[in-house]
């Protein structure tokens, strides 16, 4: 049990990368507020959604250490996503061509 | 086929240690993370059932949603996100001094935590009653009157903030009850296990908020 | 149910005295094979209450017009039997009950992951049931919607809808919590040497079901919530009177509810994959394929729930896309079937009770597997939908399959879970029974359905007058037939023979262990150096 924890402090070494990550995520929210004030016209929704994939991709992979975790994390993510995915696309295939 | 000599090595590293941790045989750290982040990813399909519904009527009602839009305030949503970005990085933080064995600091930064979440509430509560104060709840006379798309439109704001609200006040308790433990010492730097697993639903919050933001308040 | 037998050198789970007395030795046990018995009890309950909901709707249906309710009352039999039927008999029937039995045991465990969570899960599965039969009874009036819920209609009706669904949503939680915790169990505690490929396949098949149920249940959660919210503030989402789209609920209910058949069959599936082996004594033939092909059913499980709206006004290019996939779920599907053929090719095949279900569920299955196609296939499910042939169709899936697995795993397990013996003899007669009433039953509904009769109906015109009395006899057959195997069962629990440590010849883990098993379940977790179907005498007798 110990040597597990041990392999873990290794990672998280220090505050600071937690206080980087967060001026970045920061950053990212002034970012998609100022973009949504541009024309974009059906560009508006993808950068929006763009934006928040990074910003989740950040904290789901440094705040949620699934970075530095065991593999197995990202199996079990990866197929809740892509089954999230299914629903959506197979959803769209009826209300988008109906 | 019975040829067992370990007592109990079913955790690959742990069989040297079992006779250490005597008061905790059945302790699995890693077992206690893989069920929290199962528990999450139902919580995820939770919200991609909302989400799901949000694409088809955004689809079918797009202007609506615009005109709909208006009526919230980019302002306070941006504060919001704010503060919940802060309160992940004050739970973040407060698991990093828990490993170096900082028990006040990490103390204090959950308390930080819960309070950046109160005030999330708080800015949540003005937000809402001013929507209210406006005649703009589910079934009002001044909902009923305008188009469609925007009855939706509200109907699924109603719902997917205040199902996310939910969650925040889920997450405060489950915060002020890890606040006790450190307190009396139940998690402390070589058993901490819950203290991320409260810190992975927190910041499972925090996620969600960041798809709700762009989604409700940036439609212009 | 003490066994006075008991060797002096261990306890067994049912003698165990813990620091609780009496029933809350039970009922605050976190012992998963207490666990596993009571949720047995409760399904076996729920599942006679449903069976006698079934009963007087075959009873109504002898006769055109009124034989003995009103219409009203039919319309909450049909929805109440379908609720009590899929909620709390075949979703966690498999899974929740011989799952917590053996799957800790199977895979050389003390006990699952989350021991207290297990209680918990049990604990909110009775509160939903509860609620669920109360519903019957508040003020309201019993739910009237067809165990679908379909909105716009569960919106405006008066009944109590609304606990239903809380029911259901409280089901679906403890359904949620279960998958979590095998999916972890099988993660974290198979004994040393037990690594994925030798696990037995009844595990694989839990292992593919908990991945549904932790994935899957949660959008249904969501939408039983928003029909509640619905139903009580008017938010509007599904109620086309303020803009919603009612096709929306049925997409989410059946994002859900189709993966939830899968949820139902796969431990079926998993079942017949023990049983098979133990009484041909060979190896399964194609372990990978069967184990693989249970992913594959999951995973094809959340591509194809639309083909239960074929006729709900969706565009075209979905319906032959979810056409397309419906099609695909037969090839795993028939992968595990032929597996199992090809399994008992030269085996020495003893035909006992739990054999002859396996033998009954295969037959059934593939009938209810082909109609599938029938309705899979979108000009013909235009002609037969909303008519008996998908009751039928359903019915040989689920009962001829889920339930009849329900009833195999309970005869092949009976001995190891209370250390008793049944009646074999009795047992067979009342499976012939069952085999016939079934088929009586099912099959003329087939051919009313095709003929035009439509399913919920209360009346019927008179030219389908022979089948729905050739249908009505099939069934007090076949419930004639259960209730002979289940006082045969409650019979062997109270005199039964001791039963031997390993009846049957088995050869996975839990057989190598006393019946009943002791608290702790093994003295030494194993260690495993061969796969779970090894016959080794059976080998050498050749």
């Amino acid at each position: 049990m110990e040597n597990v924890q041990e392999i873990q402090q290794e990672h998280h070494s220090g505050y600071g990368a937690y206080v980087l990550i967060w001026l970045t995520l920061i950053g990212l929210t002034i970012l998609t507020v100022s973009v949504a004030g541009f024309e974009l016209g059906k560009l508006t929704l993808v950068v929006a959604l763009g934006i928040a994939a990074i910003k989740s991709g950040l904290v789901i992979n440094i705040f949620m250490h699934v970075k530095y975790d065991d593999k197995i994390f990202k199996f079990f993510i990866g197929v809740a996503l892509m089954i999230l995915m299914v629903a959506f696309v197979f959803t769209s295939l009826d209300v988008f061509f109906r | 086929m019975k040829t067992a000599i370990i007592e109990k090595v079913n955790f690959s590293k742990e069989n040297d240690h079992t006779e250490i941790h005597q008061e905790h045989v059945h302790r699995d750290d890693m077992g206690a993370k893989i069920g929290m982040w199962l528990f999450l990813l139902t919580e995820l399909l939770l919200f991609g059932g909302l989400f799901i519904l949000y694409m088809a009527y955004r689809f079918q009602y797009s202007s609506s949603f615009i005109l709909a839009a208006r009526e919230l305030n980019v302002g306070i949503g941006a504060l919001n996100t704010i503060i919940l970005l802060t309160s992940s990085l004050t739970m973040a933080l407060a698991i990093v001094a828990i490993q170096k064995n900082k028990k006040i600091l990490s103390m204090i930064l959950i308390s930080a935590t819960i309070i950046f979440a109160l005030l999330f509430m708080v800015n949540k509560y003005f937000e809402w009653s001013a929507k209210i104060g406006h005649g703009l709840y589910p079934n009002s006379p001044t909902l009923l009157d305008k188009e469609k798309g925007e009855i939706i439109f509200f109907g699924l704001y109603y719902t997917m903030t205040g199902l996310h609200g939910l969650h925040v006040i889920i997450g405060v308790t489950l915060l002020a009850v890890m606040l006790v433990s450190l307190k009396k010492n139940n998690t402390r730097s070589d058993k901490y296990v819950r203290l991320e697993n409260a810190g992975l639903y927190w910041h499972l919050v925090d996620l969600i908020w960041i798809f709700l933001f762009p989604l409700f308040y940036l439609i212009h | 149910m003490t066994n006075p037998e008991t060797h002096s050198n261990y306890v067994s789970y049912l003698d165990y005295q813990g620091k609780h007395k009496g029933i809350w030795a039970w009922l605050m046990s976190t012992d998963h094979k207490r666990i596993g018995l009571m949720y047995l009890s409760g399904i076996i309950l729920f599942f006679l209450a449903g069976m006698t909901l079934g009963f007087l709707m075959r009873t109504e249906m002898l006769t055109h017009g009124k034989t003995i309710m009103d219409a009203q009352t039919y319309n909450a039999i049909f929805t109440l039997h379908g609720v009590i039927m899929i909620f709390l008999v075949i979703i966690p029937g498999i899974p929740a009950a011989f799952g917590n039995f053996f799957l800790p045991i199977q895979i050389g465990a003390k006990d699952v992951s989350f021991p207290r969570l297990n209680l918990f899960s049990f604990w909110l599965y009775m509160i939903g049931g509860i609620l669920a039969l109360s519903s019957l009874f508040l003020k309201g009036g019993p739910i009237d919607t067809g165990w679908t819920f379909y909105v716009p209609y569960s919106l405006r009706t008066n009944s109590n809808v609304s606990i239903a669904l809380l029911a259901a949503f409280i089901l679906g939680f403890s359904s949620i919590l279960t998958g979590l915790n095998f999916v972890t169990t099988i993660h974290r505690l198979r004994a040393p040497g037990m690594g994925f490929f030798k696990m037995p396949l009844f595990i694989w098949a839990l292992y593919s079901t908990a991945w549904i149920q932790i994935i899957a249940t949660p959008v249904i959660g969501i939408t039983i919530v928003l029909v509640i919210i619905e139903r009580l503030l008017s938010i509007g989402i599904f109620d086309p009177a303020l803009g919603g789209d009612p096709i929306l609920f049925q997409h989410l209910f059946w994002i859900y509810s189709h993966p939830a058949v899968y949820i139902m069959i796969l431990p079926a599936m998993g079942v017949v994959s023990e049983i098979i082996p133990t009484f041909t004594k060979r190896d399964i033939f194609g372990y990978k394929a069967i184990a693989f092909s249970s992913l594959a059913i999951a995973f094809i499980g959340y591509f194809v729930w639309a083909h239960h709206m074929f006729s709900s006004g969706m565009s075209d290019l979905s319906r032959m896309i979810f056409s397309l996939f419906t099609f695909l779920v037969a090839i795993p599907s028939g992968v595990k079937v032929f597996n199992w053929v090809a399994t008992m090719y030269k085996g020495s095949i003893e035909p006992k009770v739990p054999f002859l279900f396996v033998m009954m569920f295969i037959f059934l299955f593939s009938i209810g597997g082909l109609t599938g196609l029938v309705l899979g296939s979108l000009s013909t499910n235009i002609h037969v939908h909303g008519t008996y042939f998908v009751v039928a169709h359903f019915h040989y899936v689920m009962f001829g399959g889920t339930v009849m697995i329900m009833f195999a795993a309970l005869h092949y397990w009976f001995p190891k879970m209370f250390g008793k013996m049944y009646d074999e003899k009795r047992a067979k007669i009342a499976i012939a029974f069952i085999f016939v009433g079934f088929n009586m039953l099912y099959f003329t509904m087939f051919i009313l359905g095709y003929m035009g009769m439509p399913r919920r109906y209360w009346d019927f015109l008179p030219e389908f007058q022979l089948g729905q009395t050739i249908a009505t006899i099939g069934s007090y057959i076949m419930i004639t037939g259960f209730l002979i195997l289940i006082h045969n069962l409650a019979k062997a629990l109270f005199k039964g023979k001791k039963a031997e440590q390993n009846p049957w010849g088995g050869s996975t883990l839990e057989w190598t262990i006393p019946s009943p098993p002791p608290i702790e379940n093994f003295e030494e977790i194993p260690v495993i150096t061969h796969g779970p179907y090894y016959f080794p005498s059976a080998k050498e007798a050749k």
